[in-house]
Parts: structure tokens; C-alpha cells; sequence
């Protein structure tokens, strides 16, 4: 549902049929999965069964005796890692860590982690060779939570780590005068006076709360298939959010210069943040150039959960201050997130987001990024905002109760508006936060009453901030009036049409004329990842200005044919180019004058623009829980968020619901079990419960538009913020339904039912 | 996947023959649909699948008014509730059948690679239990027949020696006055492996219980006929004390394990919810009253 906003656009704000679209339907499309090169060989990797131990030994010599095997590699066959920072556009990392997270030095930091690799000459004697390559480890003591972790005298994980201390989000400062093990990072963020805010609270509370560990699930595996020539060129098809993040990583483990790499995206079957690292391609180039062969590798389910990055379980500390009134006065958290075996963990951003929707003049997080023997997080949609959100909206929602306030009305009371500061200091501009809860108070669902029994109704908000970066795009005008865009951002959720449809409006030409294509890594420059909610956003300024320079260039192309000065023609918005004495060329028959004017005109842009708008969000959830079995069932979900403008309303909508979905899955079924030993038990998506289509209700959605000044179209990005609420609106209904808080998500039926059962 | 050898078998015999020559590496594939999955992973070694869908009696469905139900053992789910007969007659199988896997599986998976699997938490074994089906046996020394209440022996277990196989699935017509329920309970409400499943039947004359069977799968090592839940309820008519006298005989004669698909407390409390929920239905519908599948 799309509330009432006027529309000055032609295109902008229409449903067209994406272009992929057909494609991917009928199977054309081609993903990773479809290459098939000559002589390829098919690569595997061998992973550690345990979750912390020494590498002793490795021998191969029996795999390689196997027919058909033609390489095993090692860590020791990549160039040697110096210390280094790469920047990953989400989260940070250092080059010796990305190298061991891809194949293990002299330890197995954890179970899945990668040991070796192999190719050969078909996947099966490949899969048999595996079993074939000996490796005698020392099995090490794990550690596999944040309490664990930090205890003192507990077991470190990195000997030679020692706690940094931040200076803000992403630039680490000297070491912490209070070490603790494991703690790879504190950060601290503040606004006020703490101690003052708490001295005016007239009540104060306090909670703590555990969120599990929680994959992505893109439906398509990893995959890459790698070709290092003669002379001494790699080219990598695969599946990535980000064609020049995957180049440049590639670059700094195998030591090689940008240029000597070609990154060539696939169709990406799902990304959510988790397909920016990598992980087996740089083995299938290093295995490649050891065969003189293609080598193809696509990693199984379970290896995608052993060995890939999910988002971090967590354990925050909330404590509030308010007066009786409902006014909050102090906001303090403590925040530890699991990083899994190398830093990197979303910890500052869920410190960053948790009080945002709020104006608290006096607030502190506590921030650390936490190792254990766990896979290294990755970054997933929102990075880090639903844990601390789910800490925040669950006690807010407590502090209602307590204070008898409703507690849409207790969150209304404390909007953050234009000019609140955030917990970094800076100040908001132009959000539509107070909009937000206005419709939701104003919604359909909020206003219709919650019948029958063990139902609850819960209301939680988020915020997230959205990003910039770079982004490149140039488009060719046809002689025929159509306009080919070239663009290096790769599409996940309909930015082909999301882009074609901005220089469509900017053009004044329809959406059908723009033919978008991806491209790789050598013929467009440097484009940062389709993530962040940046893509519509940053490169929709691309195709903007691009189809601005069309249009300069196309004015002095008329000039030139009514031989008139080129300040007397102007491009109109409605796509028709005017001059003096009525004279008027619509953009197709300009087009087909080209040739005879100077040739083909291209408009290219290359941006980094500043300007981004936060995005905020609010959901409400009706809930059913059965009270003999603990089982949750959604009955109605209702996502309300200012989206800027909604270019695609469709896609918008899709994003909104996708998130939503992926929240719910988080706050009652998905998460990663591991026994006592650190070993990963639900590697399969069987066991690894991600809702079905049976599972959800539909979720509406009510899509707010106030537009953001720092882009041409409004757009905000919408693709993260609807997974920051779902968490805690999910636990407030539950509340509400049982009287249970249930303060450590999933609520699996598991675990919802000892709270529901009388004690034993 | 392993690499392995694939027949097709057109005949009880031929099916017998290939599995007696294959010896213990070799398996009948019936839909494929536990089996295939083990062979990709590894968990069963397997140099040869015998195909049985080509044999006529394998893949059988049959209910003649009056004589019961004979069911090939590799018809499958799909087959099985788009048969009139079998909807009308056997709702209990219809519970399992349609709620196996989902849509795609359902077109494949049999109750006879169910059986023959031998997974405690099985779906289509409780019902067939509380029905009193046998299985029809063939193999290198003839034809017998097993009560699927005995087939299973434990865990991946069960009574077929080298070179059987189960042909059919025999389930008697359903008595006047009664009824029978199949429930489970799962996380989600699809693609999921029961954490308890139950099958519940019930026999009444002039108001009367006069039989009753309730089976609990996937709290002990195989599905578990609680036979203490039956003398609760045989000799009285159903009441909500002698359905909660069978949900707490349910509740203890269940030895279920500890794992991430369920707790020993939340499987033996699910073990008397389900099987007072199946205990009712089961009743309405042996007054006749329709109980849809999944509501
Ligand atoms: C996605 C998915 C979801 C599933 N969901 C469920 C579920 O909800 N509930 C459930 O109970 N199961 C479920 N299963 C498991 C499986 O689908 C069922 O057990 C199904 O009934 C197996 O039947 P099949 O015909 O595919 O057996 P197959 O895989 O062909 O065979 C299973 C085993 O039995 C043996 N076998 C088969 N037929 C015979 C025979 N006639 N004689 C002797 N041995 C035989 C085979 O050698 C093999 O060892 C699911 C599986 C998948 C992949």
C-alpha cells in the first residue's frame, strides 16, 4: 500500500517489468553454476572437523596418487600475508587474517575452516580424493561465546591480540589500557552526560539479552570458477555483491597487480552482505595456476554454513532512564557481539543504530567485538542493528508497561527529529522518524482490535543508517532512441530496473528504451558493492548525471543542426529538445541524426556522493502462541518505512518484506547449534530452520515518502533497516500473548515452552 | 555423490535377484528421496540402486470396498491422496501423506522407503501402526508378512534380511464406528522432521471404546505402541479423563533422547498433547464428521 504522495514523475513511482526478469524465470539466466570452460577441473576443500586445533601435518601424497587429482594446495601455497588493512566496504580486515579465514595457516580456528584444497579432473573423484588427504591436528581448547571469551585467564584465541580501543566506527586507535582476552576491539560511543541522565530518571531499568547465530541463506551456494593464462592473467567468474571488492581482495592475497585481474560477475542468486569476503576463489585461482587449467569450485549447503560468514550472536546490556512521563533521560548499553575466529564483528554499528530512533541527550554504548572459535561474521543485512534493536525495543517496550504509557505513544513522546543527535554526535537532517510512527499509529493493523485468546500484538523501530561510496556508469544512446547502460553494480534486487527507470525520468524518455547491462571488472570503473542500501542510491546519482551530460551533449548536437547558439536550446524533461521558431527534436529522432552530427554521444559519470539518507522503520506483529506447544504463529505483519522515494515501488515493497521475513526468521527459528566442542550440529537447511512461504503471513507494507535532499530522486535506501524490528516486535507480541519475556531470540518452541511449562 | 551402478528391476524376482548378487552395498530405490540424499552425503555406502517403481505390485494402489487397502510399497505420496478410496476410507494416511516434505517430494516419497528407511520420527509409520498394516515381504527365500508394528527394530533397523524387500503395504478395511488421527509437531510448519509425531485409533460399539491404539514416533528409538494409553481407554466411553489418562500413559511410556530437534521434557510433554489431539479427532471421525488433513 502506498500512501497518498504526489508523483511529479513519469517513471519514478511505476512497476515496469524488470529486464533480467525473463531470463531468470525460464532458466536462461546464467549463473556461476552454468560455466563450464575447456579442460576445467573441479576444485573441493577440505575443512576441519574440530573447532580449535594445531595443524600438525598435512599429507597428500595419497590424494595425489588418486587418477584424475591434479593439484592439492595448502596454505603455504599462497604468497605470504604481511599485516595490512583492506577495506571490505562494511567491515574491515586484516590481509593475514582474510588469507587465514580463506585456507588456515598452522591453526583450524574453527569447525568448517578451511584446510586444503584440491582439483581434479571430474567432482566426483574430486569429493573422493578429499578423504584421501591426511591431516593429524592437536585438538586446542574452544572458546565459544563472548562470556567464555572475556572471562579472565581464559584460552586466547590469537596469543598476540590485545584489545585496541576505537576512536570511532572503522578507525582503530592504540591499544586498551584494559585488556581483556578476546576482545579485539572497544569501541566507545557518547553523547552528554551519563551519570547526570540517570540522576533525573524517576524510573531506571535494566536488561540483558542473547540473540543466536544467524546466516544469510541466499539460496545460491558460493561459487567461482578461475583461469590463470600464460601470461600470467586471472580471470574469475562468480557470484559476489561486488565485482571490484572480490578484484581487489583477490589482488592482496595472491599478490598480484589490479590489473592483471578480471572479476566477471554471474547472476547472484542472494547476497544479504554475505557475498563480499572471499573465500574459495582465491584457491581456485591458485589451484588454476598450479594445473595450467579452468578450475571450477561451488561450495556445497553445509560448507556454505561451515564456511562462510553469518552475523554474529550477541549478548547487549540495556539500561534506560525516564522520567514518569515517558521522557527518556539516559540510554547506556554494553554491547559484546561474536566476530567467530577473526575481528570484524557489526558490534559498533548495533551500538551505533540501537537508540537512534530516539532524542536521548545523554547516552553511552560500550562496544566489543569479541573472538571464538566460530566462522568469521560476515557482514548480513543491517550489520549488527537487529541485536542491539531487539535489547533496546524489548525494554522500551517494558518501560511502557511500567510506566502505563502505550507504547507507540512512549516511543512517539521520544522521536528523534530533525536536529536530534545521535549517540556519534552528529545530527539528523530531513528524516522521516516522527512520520513513521504517525502512520503506524495510523495504520489499519494498529487501529484494528486484537481478538481471541494467546494473542499479542507487538511494535518495535529501527533505524539504519544507509550508505555512499563509489560508483561508476556510462550510457550510449542509439541511433534507434534507445539508450544501452553500462553499470558495475551488480543486480540483487531489481537495480537494473531501478537504475534504467532514473535516467529513463532524466531523460524524459520511457523505462522500455534503457537497456541495462552488468559488466566486469575491466570495462567500468571502480564500483563499490551492491549492499549498504547504496545502489539505487549512489548509482542512481551516476545514471542521473550521466543522463545529464546526454543531455548537454544532445542541446549542442540541435544547435548544431538549426545552426542556432546552443543557449537557445533546451533538453525538456519531457524528453523533447526545443529551439528558437518552435523548432523541436523528440530524444528518437535525435538520435537518429547522430551519425551526421559528430558521431555517437555517451554520457559517463564517475561518483562518491555524501548525502545519504537514514532510514527508519516500524513494525507491528500479530502473534498466536499455542499455549500446549510454545509454537509461534504469525498471523499479521504489518512494515511501515520512509523509503525517500519509492523508485520501484514493487522492489521497495519486495525489500521490505524479504527483511521483514528474515527478522522473523531470526526471532523464532534460525539459528546455528553447536555441541560442547565447538562443532556445528544444523549445517543443513533442514536443521537450519529459515521460514517457508507457509510460515509468514503476508506482510503489508505502508511505504512513507519523504524524499532525501541529497539525492536528484529522494531515494533513501530501504534494503537493510526492515530486518532491525522485526526481533524485538516479534518478542513483544509474545509477551503480550503469554506474559513471557523471552530476552534470548530464537524463541523456539523449544525453548518458549520450558518458560510456559511449570518448573520442574 | 558416489559414484554407483543403477538397475531397473520389472518383477519381484528380478528385484530379489539383483539384490541378493548386489549384496550389502546395494539398496532399492524406491522415490529416492531419503536414499539419494544418503548417497550424496555419504552416510550409507551404496555401489548399486535397485529401481522397484518398474515392478506392477510395487507400485500398486488398490481399496477394494471391504477388503482393505493394498498399497505398492513405492506408490507414491501424491498418488496416495489423489486416490478417492483412500481419502474416504483412510484419512490417517491422508494426514501423513499430504504433509511428508512438501509439494515436490510428495511426488516422489512412498510409505515403503518411509518404513523401510527406519527413522524413528517417520511420519508414515505411526498411522500405518494404529491402522494394523503389514508388510508383504519378498526375497530369495519367498513371500512373508510382518506387521509394521514389528518391522522396525531400531534406528536404521529393521527385519529384512539380504536380498528382501517390502512389495506392499496391507491395511485392513476400516470397522463401522471408528476412527483414526495422525498428528506431529514441527518447528515450522513445513520441511521439518517431527520432533514428536503421533497416530491415534479408535474403535467404538454403543458408545464404547472397544479398541484403541495410540502410537508415539520420534520419542524412542523406533514408533512406540503405548499400550498402557489402549487399557486406558478400552471399556468406557471416551471421556477427558480417559483421554488424559492415555496422554499421561503416553507421556511415560516415551524414552526420548536430548538433541537440537527437541528436549527430553518438550518431546514427552508433546507425546500427551498430541495424543489427546489425535484421541479427539480420531472420535469425530468415527461419528463421521469430517476432520480436514491440515486445517
Ligand atoms: C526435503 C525432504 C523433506 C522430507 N520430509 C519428510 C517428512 O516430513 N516426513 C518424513 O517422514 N520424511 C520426510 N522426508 C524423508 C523421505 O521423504 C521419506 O522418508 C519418504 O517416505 C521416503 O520414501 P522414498 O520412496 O523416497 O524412499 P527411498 O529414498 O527410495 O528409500 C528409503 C530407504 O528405504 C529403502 N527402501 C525403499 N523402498 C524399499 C522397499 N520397498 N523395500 C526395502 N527397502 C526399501 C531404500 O533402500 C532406502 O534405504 C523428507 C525428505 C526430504 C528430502
Amino acid at each position: 500500500m502506498v500512501a497518498p504522495a504526489k508523483k511529479p514523475y513519469r517513471v519514478v513511482g511505476s512497476r515496469p517489468v524488470r529486464p533480467d526478469g525473463t531470463d531468470k524465470v525460464t532458466g536462461r539466466a546464467n549463473y556461476g553454476a552454468d560455466i563450464r570452460l575447456p579442460g576445467m577441473l573441479y576444485g573441493r576443500v577440505l575443512r576441519s572437523p574440530h573447532a580449535h586445533a594445531r595443524i600438525v601435518r598435512i599429507d597428500a601424497a595419497k590424494a595425489l596418487a588418486l587418477p584424475g587429482v591434479k593439484a592439492v594446495i595448502t596454505q603455504a601455497d599462497f604468497p605470504a600475508a604481511e599485516d595490512a588493512i583492506t577495506d571490505l566496504g562494511e567491515t574491515a580486515s586484516n590481509l593475514k587474517w582474510l588469507v587465514d579465514n580463506v585456507l588456515a595457516s598452522d591453526r583450524a580456528l574453527y569447525h568448517g575452516h578451511a584446510v586444503a584444497a584440491l582439483a581434479a579432473t571430474d567432482p566426483h573423484v574430486a569429493e573422493d580424493a578429499l578423504a584421501l588427504i591426511e591431516v593429524e591436528y592437536e585438538e586446542l581448547p574452544p572458546v565459544l561465546s563472548v562470556h567464555e571469551a572475556m572471562a579472565e585467564g581464559a584460552p586466547r584465541v590469537h596469543p598476540n591480540m590485545h584489545t585496541v580501543e576505537m576512536l570511532a566506527r572503522f578507525s582503530p586507535g592504540p591499544r586498551s589500557e584494559h585488556d581483556i582476552p578476546n576482545a579485539a576491539s572497544h569501541l566507545r560511543l557518547e553523547i552528554g552526560d551519563l551519570d547526570q541522565g540517570f540522576a533525573e530518571a524517576e524510573v531506571v531499568i535494566e536488561r540483558e539479552y542473547e540473540t543466536g547465530t544467524a546466516h544469510q541463506g541466499y539460496i545460491e551456494p558460493h561459487n567461482g570458477t578461475a583461469l590463470w593464462n600464460e601470461s600470467g592473467e586471472l580471470t574469475v567468474w562468480l557470484s559476489t555483491q561486488g565485482p571490484f571488492m572480490m578484484r581487489d581482495q583477490l589482488a592482496r592475497v595472491l599478490k598480484l597487480p589490479v590489473s592483471k585481474i578480471r572479476v566477471i560477475p554471474m547472476e547472484i542468486g542472494g547476497g544479504f552482505g554475505g557475498k563480499i569476503p572471499v573465500y574459495m576463489e582465491p584457491m581456485a585461482a591458485v589451484l588454476s595456476k598450479k594445473t595450467g587449467r579452468p578450475v571450477k569450485m561451488i561450495m556445497q549447503r553445509d560448507e556454505v554454513l561451515f564456511g562462510t560468514g553469518p552475523t554474529s550472536a550477541t549478548y547487549v546490556r540495556v539500561k534506560l532512564g525516564a522520567k514518569r512521563d515517558g521522557t527518556l533521560t539516559a540510554a547506556e548499553a554494553y554491547l559484546a557481539y561474536e566476530a567467530g575466529a577473526y575481528p570484524g564483528s557489526p558490534v559498533g554499528a548495533g551500538g551505533m543504530c540501537m537508540f537512534s530512533p530516539y532524542s536521548v541527550p545523554n547516552q553511552r554504548a560500550d562496544c566489543y567485538d569479541v573472538i571464538v572459535n566460530k566462522p568469521k561474521v560476515s557482514a548480513y543485512r543491517a550489520p549488527g542493528a537487529p541485536a542491539g534493536s531487539f535489547a533496546m525495543e524489548s525494554t522500551l517496550d517494558e518501560l511502557a508497561e511500567q510506566l502505563d504509557i502505550d507504547p507507540l505513544e512512549l516511543r512517539q513522546r521520544n522521536a528523534a527529529v530533525d536536529g536530534t543527535r545521535r549517540i556519534d554526535g552528529a545530527a539528523f537532517q530531513s528524516i522521516g522518524n516522527e512520520a513513521v510512527m504517525r502512520a503506524a499509529a495510523e495504520s489499519p493493523h494498529w487501529n484494528s482490535e486484537l481478538q481471541g485468546e494467546n494473542r499479542g500484538r507487538g511494535i518495535a523501530m529501527g533505524y539504519w543508517g544507509n550508505g555512499g561510496l563509489e560508483s561508476s556508469a556510462y550510457a550510449t544512446v542509439n541511433r534507434d532512441g534507445t539508450v544501452g547502460l553500462v553499470l558495475g553494480s551488480v543486480d540483487i534486487g531489481g537495480q537494473r530496473a531501478a537504475l534504467a527507470m532514473q535516467i529513463a525520468e532524466t531523460l524524459g524518455i520511457d523505462y522500455e528504451q534503457v537497456k541495462p547491462i552488468v559488466v566486469d571488472t575491466d570495462s567500468i570503473g571502480f564500483t563499490a558493492v551492491t549492499g549498504g542500501s547504496r545502489t539505487t542510491f549512489a548509482t542512481g546519482w551516476a545514471v542521473h548525471e550521466a543522463g545529464l551530460e546526454i543531455r548537454r551533449e544532445l542541446e549542442a548536437r540541435a544547435a548544431r543542426i538549426w545552426e542556432v547558439d546552443a543557449s537557445l536550446v533546451h533538453y525538456d524533461d519531457d524528453g523533447v529538445i526545443r529551439g528558437p521558431e518552435d523548432r523541436s527534436f523528440t530524444f528518437r529522432e535525435i538520435a537518429g541524426q547522430l551519425h551526421r552530427t559528430g558521431g555517437t554521444v555517451q554520457g559517463k559519470a564517475d561518483v562518491m556522493p555524501e548525502g545519504t539518507g537514514p532510514a527508519f522503520a516500524c513494525h507491528i506483529v500479530d502473534v498466536e502462541v499455542d499455549p500446549d506447544t510454545a509454537k509461534v504463529e504469525v498471523l499479521r505483519y504489518t512494515a511501515i518505512q520512509d523509503v525517500g522515494t519509492a523508485i520501484h515501488p514493487d522492489y521497495v515493497e519486495g525489500q521490505i518484506q524479504g527483511g521483514a521475513v528474515q527478522g522473523i526468521g531470526m526471532a523464532l527459528t534460525e539459528e546455528y547449534v553447536y555441541d560442547d566442542q565447538g562443532r556445528l550440529r544444523n549445517a543443513s537447511l533442514l536443521d537450519y530452520r529459515m521460514p517457508t512461504t507457509l510460515d509468514v503471513p503476508q506482510i503489508d507494507t505502508i511505504l512513507v515518502e519523504e524524499p532525501n535532499p541529497g539525492h536528484p530522486y529522494g531515494v533513501r535506501g530501504v534494503g537493510e533497516v526492515p530486518i532491525v524490528p522485526p526481533l524485538a516486535a516479534v518478542a513483544n507480541a509474545i509477551h503480550q500473548a503469554t506474559g513471557v519475556r523471552t530476552r534470548r531470540l530464537p524463541a523456539s518452541p523449544r525453548v518458549l515452552l520450558e518458560e510456559l511449562l511449570p518448573e520442574e | 555423490m558416489q559414484d554407483l551402478r543403477y538397475a531397473r528391476a520389472s518383477s519381484v524376482a528380478e528385484a530379489a535377484r539383483l539384490l541378493a548378487d548386489g549384496g550389502p552395498t546395494a539398496r532399492v530405490l524406491a522415490g529416492g528421496t531419503d536414499v539419494i540424499v544418503q548417497a550424496r552425503e555419504r552416510t550409507r555406502q551404496i555401489t548399486l540402486f535397485v529401481d522397484i517403481k518398474g515392478i506392477p505390485e510395487a507400485v500398486d494402489l488398490r481399496a477394494a470396498n471391504g477388503e482393505g487397502l493394498t498399497l505398492g510399497a513405492a506408490t507414491p505420496c501424491h498418488q496416495i491422496y489423489g486416490d478417492a478410496a483412500v481419502t474416504s476410507s483412510y484419512p490417517a494416511l491422508i494426514d501423513a501423506a499430504s504433509l511428508i516434505g512438501g509439494t515436490a517430494i510428495q511426488g516422489r516419497a512412498s510409505f515403503g522407503g518411509n518404513l523401510c528407511n527406519s527413522s524413528p520420527a517417520a511420519d508414515g509409520v505411526p498411522p500405518l501402526i494404529a491402522l494394523g498394516a503389514s508388510a508383504l515381504i519378498a526375497g530369495p527365500g519367498g513371500e512373508r508378512r510382518v506387521p509394521v508394528a514389528r518391522f522396525t527394530t531400531g534406528p536404521g533397523q529393521n527385519v529384512l534380511e539380504e536380498g528382501e524387500f517390502v512389495v506392499a503395504l496391507e491395511v485392513p478395511a476400516p470397522a463401522p464406528a471408528s476412527g483414526a488421527r495422525f498428528l506431529r509437531f514441527i518447528p515450522r510448519n513445513e520441511m521439518d522432521i517431527a520432533v514428536v509425531n503421533v497416530a491415534s485409533s479408535l474403535r467404538f460399539d454403543g458408545g464404547e471404546v472397544v479398541e484403541a491404539c495410540v502410537v508415539v514416533g520420534a520419542a524412542a528409538p523406533t514408533a512406540l505402541v503405548v499400550e498402557a494409553a489402549g487399557e486406558a481407554l478400552v471399556g468406557s466411553p471416551l471421556s477427558e479423563e480417559s483421554i488424559a489418562a492415555a496422554a499421561a500413559a503416553a507421556r511415560d511410556a516415551v524414552r526420548p533422547i536430548d538433541d537440537m530437534r527437541g528436549s527430553i521434557r518438550q518431546r514427552r510433554h508433546l507425546a500427551g498433547v498430541l495424543t489427546e489431539r489425535t484421541l479427539r479427532d480420531a472420535a469425530r471421525r468415527a461419528r463421521g464428521e469430517e476432520v480436514v488433513s491440515h486445517p
